[in-house]
């Protein structure tokens, strides 16, 4: 037996197919097809949880996605383990663990339930007022204590073993909600030709036939209906059907993103399977038909285990044919709850009486009421509850008359009316309209290409809801344009359940006069007494009263309580309720887990990790790689017995007295091509290019509008119309926008466009003096010496067979080339060099010692040296900024007055008083360590290094005005001690730059 | 100079395979590759030497018998790729010299190209691709610049259950990576 309360004969699963499952360690069957809601109110349990702030014991009070309370961690393994899960949604399945949470030391035995004793000092607002001193205590004590006892579960730890997937979904009409609304909708739309997606986040389609059993759709019990329209959508090539699939975002331009939970709701998936699924759907009509949600009664302890909404009574019994009690009370001002009554008595459950706070009721609902001998009591209503673990009894009062009379009930069902389901539409940016008549807010102008229908479109009668949806379907197949001749004529229907009634606010007892708990938001502990508080402390927009008490925030988004807030609100600023607002309806409807979202995006494939042709042999060498944006670089290669540190001292030492070599492929690598290509180039760098003849490189560098640098590189002039523009590894995908921005909108008059070629050469630095000796003879058809191919040359020819664009360049200082081979060959060209290399001496260097290389030349590295506000000047780069040239980008912007002043910070050398002290970077820099704190600063360390070569440290900085404090003394104080070092100039090695041309 | 050896060259993607139910990813086999740019209205004048009329209508392609691509990707730029991989540097001297104002770069070596082909190949692609690839709005022979997760590349559509994704070379592990994930899904 799968529970006690199951009724025989009720419902829709198969009785004979159940399931295991434990609840805190308790070991419980149900019947497949359950969802864990259903699974424990058939074993008798209603106690699933304890609220968010005062620890008052919570059952479930829906049957579906809105629910506040029975918030569960669900878990099949220690691994695959998930907070927060509403129990009224997810299916049992063989072998799931069920954990109530926000409970210790046990759900039934509540330490925390003492804040329920103290709730005095947990009004709303709390947090802004009571805990404002001492200062210090907030973060030490007041928050980790606040942070423990409220919140609710606890994120998993370990790694989450299963995949997740993504699909880009294009259709005509995407159809919101597999209701009665939804499912005409797609049918016409489908049978008008156009290309249809429909979701629902149930298991089944039918919508409220789950509950509602007393509707016959073209013969057929509505439920029985829906499934068959179902199975003729799926029969249909132009329609994809997804169940278990909740649209939680409706985005610009109509973008949806849904969320199918694939294997959620299987004991044993096939492990090729995704756990979930993202849909991102671009339709061209969007039709929202997500129904409405019912809202509970707010009243003295409304909260207690066992009080639910009618219509979630209903769910269970009509669809999981389990009874949520045996002897159930209904209060209610909606005509619904009365069917729910109906159907309860008529399976067994005593009913002993409906509270209905209407004064007038319709005679026929009277009429059936007594047929079925349940008593009603018109113009009352419950006023109170007792029970701790589960509601025990019910107090029943007329309204305005004071006194009471107690009913013995173990289950208390409710309904105060509908709310329209408009997240959809407001997610869409649509403005919703308070409709007066029926007193809701409904959809006003859909600002996207969309339309709602049915009930979250406000329309109540059956036979209006499926023609307006046969409409709907047809029209957007039409907007669409897709609209064929076909059509679906709207079956006949009959209405069997009343959807009028409404009340909105607190009831009976419950009034601005009363001290009582009567919960307007469940899952957030909001009182009414709360949202009157607010409003009294001067919250007087709907706004502020819902971040003052937090009606409406958390997991399930006010679903229940925005409507009831509003008009307590309302209420209490004596304002009409539209006059009032309503909050703004924000993605996700639902919670989406972390691993929907991210899907493919984990792992290998969080991100792009790039490698240069070489990195094979990089890696075979024992190179320690470095992340250089989605680069991995070889850093340094460690021999035998060397740290990072003897690696590099070897490596710059090998390069300056033999050979070194080093991939430099990653550097952005730029074609500019047309007979304007010089032209374009004087407008983008600061140098002059019309006279770098072609077969001649130089050095450039690249500033944005406001003066500062933004780049530098080599560029080599090809032909006449073709230069070889080199950038800087992280620059290079900026500095190709950055150039095709200017040349779409500022040059468009040039004749010259721009290839990225970063990746179709690898690039191979060989540097140092033995550099021509290892090449030359791989080389063919260039001659390489040094009066044909000096210093800042590029020739083509062939190396080891292969095209190359052989540069003669340095960053090492050394005589140098860097080999350009088409990527395929770099691997196999850097091979045929090493073979050479090796024996002669030279050895491969990494990034590490480039830097510091290069710094022992006082060439700087973008990004490094400079910061953004770095001036060519500043960086001592005067020379390369052509004084003749009429334009180029950032000439303006290097003569603004702070550009051009004095006392600027400059980049000079910075040498240790004490050779062996290396500076760090970032390091401050002043004159005067004895100054009080705070220190005036004049500038700080960007690059710092163990020189070997210089046999002592290195560093560069910008210094305020440095150049004229050449050889003075300044200080850069540290937490330990403070570091004398005297001012020079850049260049710590070889000043007249001999062994560039040797 | 004689003994010098030809260097050999290293694919990317050299030996990799993946695959799922319906859907096969491969590396497709090297190609010669060329980035042109010229004026649309001077765009007729490389027929002769090409050997194919460039088209000039968005997302559209033009292949030869020989097994020559042209891939509209913009107003005035095209990817040519053609089966032979020494095509580079004969197409792009060919077209600087056709008297026609052009930007013609060999880029054989800057992209590489997966195959991704089988009933699932569309739905693997729409895992990463957010464009209608859908045999209605992308029909055999459209091309298009766009995304695939979180890199840049190239579709074009080669048959009704056939593609050809184009990326960059250091992308191209990524590129592989993400088809083969995603064509575990392509039959959902």
């Amino acid at each position: 037996m799968s529970g006690a309360n199951r009724i025989a004969g009720k419902g829709r699963l198969t009785p004979a197919r159940t399931v295991r499952f434990t609840f805190d360690g308790q070991a419980l069957t149900a019947v497949e097809g359950d969802t864990l809601a259903s699974a424990l109110i058939a074993n008798g349990i209603h106690l699933t949880g304890r609220s968010f702030k005062y620890h008052r014991p919570r059952g479930m009070l829906s049957a579906g996605p809105e629910e506040p309370n029975a918030l569960m961690d669900i878990g099949r393994d220690s691994a695959r383990r998930t907070p927060n899960v509403r129990a009224t949604v997810q299916e049992v399945f063989d072998g799931m663990q069920a954990k109530s949470q926000n409970r210790w030391p046990s759900l039934s035995f509540d330490i925390g339930a003492v804040n329920n004793l103290a709730s005095p000092m947990f009004a709303a607002g709390f947090y802004y007022k009571t805990f404002m001193w001492p200062k210090a205590a907030w973060k030490k004590l007041y928050e980790p204590v606040i942070r423990n006892a409220a919140g609710l579960g606890v994120s998993p730890s370990e790694r989450d073993p299963d995949h997740y997937a993504n699909h880009h979904a294009h259709c005509d009409v995407l159809v919101i909600g597999g209701g009665v609304a939804g499912l005409a909708a797609a049918l016409s739309a489908a049978h008008a030709g156009a290309e249809v997606i429909i979701c629902d986040e149930q298991p089944e389609m039918g919508g409220a036939f789950r509950h509602e059993t007393d509707t016959t759709i073209a013969g057929k019990s509505g439920f029985d209906w829906a499934q068959a329209v179902v199975a003729e959508l799926r029969a249909m090539d132009n329609v994809r059907v997804l169940t278990r699939t909740t649209a939680f975002g409706y985005q610009a331009q109509n973008h949806v993103g849904l969320v199918e939970r694939v294997t959620e709701h299987l004991a044993a998936p096939d492990a090729r399977l995704p756990r979930e699924r993202m849909w991102q759907v671009r339709a061209r009509q969007v039709v929202i038909a997500t129904g409405a949600i019912e809202r509970h009664m707010v009243f003295a302890n409304n909260d207690r285990p066992g009080i639910m909404l009618a219509s979630a009574a209903r769910t269970f019994l009509n669809h999981f044919g389990v009874a949520v009690g045996a002897r159930v009370g209904v209060y209610t001002a909606n005509d619904s709850a009365y069917n729910a009554a109906f159907d309860l008595k008529r399976a067994g459950v005593s009913i002993p009486v409906i509270v209905d706070v209407r004064p007038q009721v319709d005679a026929a609902l009277l009429a059936r009421a007594a047929d079925l001998g349940i008593e009603v009591l018109t113009g009352h209503a419950v006023v109170d509850t007792k029970g701790s673990l589960r509601v025990r009894s019910m107090k029943v009062a007329r309204i305005g008359g004071g006194g009471g009379k107690d009913y013995a009930i173990d289950a208390l069902i409710m309904s105060s009316g509908w709310t329209p389901s408009v997240h959809m539409y407001s997610q869409s940016r649509g403005k919703v309209v308070w409709d007066e008549a029926s007193e809701r807010f409904l959809p006003g102008v859909h600002p996207q290409a969309s339309m709602s229908i049915g009930a979250c479109n406000g329309t109540d009668d059956l036979n209006e809801t499926i023609a307006e949806a046969v409409r709907a379907g047809r029209e957007s197949a039409e907007k669409a344009g897709v609209a064929s001749g076909g059509g679906w004529a709207p079956p006949a229907a009959v209405a069997g359940t009343s959807w009028a009634g409404n009340m909105m606010g607190s009831g009976e007892g419950a009034g601005p006069d009363t001290t009582v708990k009567a919960f307007v938001d469940f899952q957030n502990d909001v009182t009414a007494k709360d949202i009157r508080l607010a409003v009294r402390e001067g919250m007087e927009s709907i706004e502020h009263v819902k971040r003052f008490t937090t009606n409406g925030m958390a997991t399930d988004q006010g679903k229940t309580s925005n409507i009831h807030g509003l008009a307590i609100a309302a209420e209490m600023l004596d304002r009409p309720l539209p006059k009032v607002g309503l909050t703004t309806f924000r993605s996700p409807y639902t919670p989406v887990t972390f691993g929907a979202i991210v899907n493919h995006s984990r792992g290998a494939l969080f991100d792009p990790t790039r490698k240069t042709p070489m990195h094979d042999w990089e890696a075979a060498h024992g190179a320690v790689f470095e992340d250089v944006g989605q680069w991995k670089r070889a850093w340094y290669y460690p021999r035998t017995g060397e740290d990072m540190h003897q690696a590099v001292n070897r490596e710059c030492r090998t390069v300056r007295e033999a050979a070194g070599l080093f991939d430099a492929s990653t550097l952005g690598k730029i074609e500019v091509v047309g007979p304007d290509a010089a032209a374009f180039l004087n407008l983008l760098y600061t140098n002059s290019w019309d006279k770098l003849e072609p077969g001649r490189c130089k050095y450039g560098i690249m500033l944005r509008e406001d003066g500062f640098i933004y780049d530098d590189g080599v560029v080599g002039r090809m032909a006449e119309d073709r230069f070889h523009v080199t950038t800087t590894t992280g620059g290079a995908p900026r500095v190709m926008h950055h150039m095709e921005d200017y040349l779409q909108t500022e040059f468009p008059h040039l004749k010259v466009w721009l290839t990225s070629t970063s990746e179709q050469w690898a690039v191979i630095a060989v540097q140092g003096p033995k550099a021509r000796e290892i090449i030359a003879p791989l080389v063919e058809g260039i001659d390489m010496s040094s009066e044909a191919m000096p210093h800042m040359s590029v020739r083509e020819g062939r190396i080891c067979g292969v095209p190359t664009r052989l540069f003669r360049m340095s960053f090492t200082g050394e005589a140098g080339f860097e080999v350009n081979v088409p990527a395929d060959y770099g691997k196999a060209v850097w091979e045929a060099i090493w073979a050479r290399a090796e024996p002669m001496g030279a050895c491969a260097y990494g990034t590490e010692a480039m830097h510091v290389l290069r710094a022992e030349k006082g060439y700087i590295i973008v990004g490094q040296d400079t910061d953004g506000t770095v001036t060519p000047d500043d960086a001592g780069l005067n020379w390369a900024v052509a004084k003749k040239k009429p334009d180029f980008v950032g000439i303006r912007g290097m003569k603004r007055p702070d550009l051009v002043r004095e006392g600027r910070k400059q980049l000079v050398g910075l040498q240790t008083r004490d050779p062996k002290i290396v500076l760090e970077e970032g390091a401050q820099i002043v004159a005067d360590p004895n100054q009080t704190v705070p220190m005036k600063m004049l500038g700080h360390v960007t690059s710092s290094y163990w020189s070997e070569n210089c046999g002592r440290s290195i560093a560069m900085g910008v210094v305020a005005g440095g150049r004229s404090l050449m050889g003075q003394t300044l200080y850069v104080p540290m937490p330990d001690r403070t570091i004398e070092v005297t001012v020079t100039d850049t260049v710590f090695i070889d000043k007249q730059g001999e062994r560039l041309n040797g | 100079m004689a003994d010098i050896a030809h260097a050999h060259r290293s694919e990317p993607l050299s030996g990799r395979v993946a695959g799922a139910a319906g859907v096969t990813v491969t590396p497709a086999p090297a190609a010669g590759r060329v980035a042109l740019r010229v004026n649309p209205s001077e765009a007729g004048q490389l027929s002769s030497i090409l050997g194919l009329a460039l088209p000039l209508s968005p997302k559209t392609s033009v292949t030869t018998e020989t097994g020559r691509m042209a891939l509209w990707l913009g107003p005035d730029e095209w990817l040519l790729i053609d089966a032979s991989v020494d095509a580079g540097p004969h197409l792009t001297s060919a077209l600087c010299e056709a008297g026609v104002l052009v930007s013609a770069v060999d880029v054989s070596h800057r992209n590489t190209a997966i195959l991704v082909e089988g009933a699932g190949a569309q739905a693997t692609l729409e895992s990463g691709c957010p464009q209608n690839l859908s045999l209605t709005a992308f029909p055999v022979g459209a091309c298009s610049r766009t995304v695939l997760g979180k890199i840049e590349v190239v579709i074009l559509r080669t048959g009704a259950e056939a593609f050809r994704v184009e990326c960059w070379r250091s992308f191209s592990d990524y590129a592989f990576t993400f088809l083969a994930d995603a064509a575990g899904d392509a039959l959902a």
